[in-house]
């Protein structure tokens, strides 16, 4: 069955909350509140993901293992060079010294985690990302935006919720 | 006294902030011709030293590239305000921090840029840029990973290029609203490309918080870490005057200093030319300036130890180094570091001034007057009255030509800093919005229960 797509569009969180609860409480045959609701808004707002229900967030693993592989790489990287100046008199000097070589694994391991944490937040959040099916400016502006899939027979259940909700606008497109 | 009004709608302040980026005051372009200039100054030395010769530029003594390692220093040290703002005090929930982070990441982000360009100029030729990278070569020059120099490039690079991320990803929402609301054009092909496709879903949302918070708390060591090894660049030397423990937080707590000092004067200036005086409110200057003043007394009490540590340590090179500073050749200069940096600061202590705008323009001038002169005393002094008798040289003055250079920096990061300003919003729309609806909720809250009226007597 084709899909279709709803954005409605609400002036405040409490009503977008609201539609979230009732959306999530009614069981409608096309549409999954789990998989295919989206939430748009203006600013971070930390009830938006308590209205949703916890979602993990990955970012931090990225972030582990970029910043242990940047200070590894790091350290190897000073040590394997060190290693090759044996040619180069040391006058009894280690020829691989830690505490100095600390210093620069240090500013590896920074290094890694942040670029790696950045890499993680792309993937993570989808970024780079084409726009959606359905997109309105208001969400970047002042108004929340609540973005649901469903099966063609379940659009106008949708629309009666968002109706009932107060949504000032209400944009509809045929999905594949 | 309120940071910003809770009653601002959303939509104006993505409006106000938008406006900023097409119609700025006249004085904007003022600004932006002079350091134009300025930097063209700049561009003419150089210029005239390759056309003349090296001995222009007056290395050929013991002062050598002093003034401007000094002016190195002073721009490395201007860029921590923007992590201290950013990044320290988002940890700390500090929300007053929200309209003016912004230009205090870009500000770090064009210092570093600043700085960096006189690890090239010291050298003389630029061109010959490469035999400072530290790279295994050909030419028999090994890298010596034990050396302070080397550590700082890393770190450098390292705070260089995390600052720029840290600015670009904290700046992805607000790209969005730029994309959504530029007319066509090639800002708007410019804001659609940066903005990666970001729409405020709540998954991009949810990573995108951990992810700022992530990188800000790799910033905090890593801003320290910096200017420690700066510090270490002189302490780790056996030069009099240089080698102090108490170098790497003496440097820090400048850095801080002189880039809290530069948040001010470029508050006070965009606040003007950009018509942000909902955003870039007295409130917050005021905050502002006092944390400037704690950190100027905190940087007075680093000074007493410097000084009193060399005095009893009976290292009589160290202490004829100080003496110098006091009644040599440097010290006009020497007092002139003390009194911008420590007894011109006490003015902020006082309630009329914290919001008086002229006073505290010319004082946050007067602080970075102070800031840099410290740098130019922390080195000069050392090159003129060193540990070998035969290489003391008191009387040099550096040439035009290095004058040049420093002045051109100014108008550099000028230059640098304005055009951002008005290509990128420096007003944080996204986090201005957060702060007004949770300045919102809180007076909700405190009305529905009835304190309103008691919290609010100096709840800010």
């Amino acid at each position: 069955m084709s899909k279709r797509h709803l954005l409605a569009l609400f002036s405040n969180f409490d009503a977008a909350e609201a539609v979230v609860k009732e959306l999530r409480d009614v069981r409608i045959n096309g549409f999954d509140a789990d998989k295919d609701m989206i939430v748009k808004s203006p600013i971070e707002h930390p009830e938006v993901e308590e209205f949703l229900g916890y979602k993990p967030v990955h970012v931090q693993w990225f972030t582990l293992g970029g910043a242990l592989m940047g200070g590894l790489l790091g350290f190897f990287l000073i040590s394997g060079a060190q290693a090759n100046f044996y040619a180069q008199i040391k006058g009894g000097k280690p020829i691989v010294p830690f505490p100095p070589n600390f210093v620069l694994t240090y500013e590896m391991f920074i290094l890694g985690g942040v670029f790696i944490s950045v890499l993680g937040f792309l993937i993570c959040a989808g970024l780079p990302a084409r726009r959606s099916p359905l997109y309105s400016t208001k969400v970047s502006e002042d108004q929340i935006g609540i973005l649901v899939k469903s099966d063609e027979n379940a659009a106008n259940t949708l629309k009666a919720i968002f109706a009932k909700h107060n949504a000032l606008e209400i944009q509809e497109e045929a999905g594949k | 006294m309120k940071d910003i009004r809770e009653d601002i709608a959303w939509a104006k302040i993505n409006q106000d902030v938008l406006k900023s980026l097409e119609n700025p005051r006249k004085l904007y372009w003022v600004i932006l011709f002079v350091a134009i200039a300025m930097v063209g100054v700049a561009v003419g030395c150089e210029i005239y030293q390759y056309s003349t010769g090296m001995g222009v530029s007056n290395k050929n003594n013991s002062h050598v590239w002093g003034l401007y390692i000094a002016t190195f220093i002073f721009w490395i040290g201007m860029s921590h305000s923007g992590t201290l703002l950013s990044a320290i005090l988002h940890l700390m929930h500090a929300d007053w921090r929200k309209p003016i982070y912004r230009f205090a990441e870009a500000m770090t982000t064009f210092s570093l840029m600043t700085a960096g360009l006189f690890v090239a100029v010291h050298l003389g030729r630029v061109w010959q840029i490469y035999y400072a990278l530290p790279y295994p070569n050909e030419r028999g020059l090994w890298p010596n990973f034990q050396s302070p120099l080397l550590w700082d490039a890393m770190a450098i690079f390292t705070y260089l290029s995390s600052s720029i991320v840290f600015l670009y990803v904290g700046m992805i929402p607000d790209l969005a609203i730029c994309r959504d609301r530029m007319h066509e054009g090639w800002r708007k092909k410019l804001y659609t490309l940066l903005s990666l496709g970001w729409e405020g879903t709540d998954r991009q949302w949810r990573n995108f918080r951990v992810t700022y918070l992530t990188i800000a708390c790799f910033l905090i060591p890593l801003a320290v870490s910096v200017h420690s090894i700066v510090a270490s660049d002189f302490a780790m030397s056996q030069q009099p005057g240089w080698h102090i423990t108490s170098f790497p937080p003496y440097f820090v707590a400048g850095a801080l200093y002189s880039g809290c000092a530069a948040i001010i004067t470029l508050f006070i200036i965009l606040r003007y030319v950009f018509r942000f005086e909902e955003y870039m409110t007295m409130g917050i200057l005021k905050k502002i300036v006092r944390l400037t003043f704690a950190i100027s007394m905190v940087w007075t009490y680093l000074n007493a130890v410097e000084f009193a540590s060399v005095w009893y340590s009976h290292d009589q090179a160290s202490k004829d180094v100080l003496i110098q500073k006091a009644i040599g050749t440097y010290a006009p200069f020497w007092w002139g570091m003390m009194f911008c940096g420590s007894v011109v600061p006490l003015t902020l202590a006082f309630k009329r001034f914290q919001t008086n705008i002229p006073v505290l323009f010319a004082v946050s001038l007067l602080l970075n007057l102070g800031m840099w002169l410290e740098r130019w005393m922390i080195v000069a002094p050392t090159f003129a009255h060193g540990i070998y008798p035969w290489a003391w040289d008191h009387d040099q003055w550096p040439s035009f030509v290095q004058w040049g250079m420093v002045f051109g920096s100014f108008g550099w990061f000028t230059l640098l800093f304005m055009v951002f300003c008005k290509v990128f919003p420096s007003v944080s729309m996204y986090e201005v919005k957060e702060m007004v609806y949770h300045r919102r909720q809180e007076t909700k809250k405190l009305e529905a229960t009835g304190k309103f009226a008691t919290a609010g007597k100096g709840a800010h």
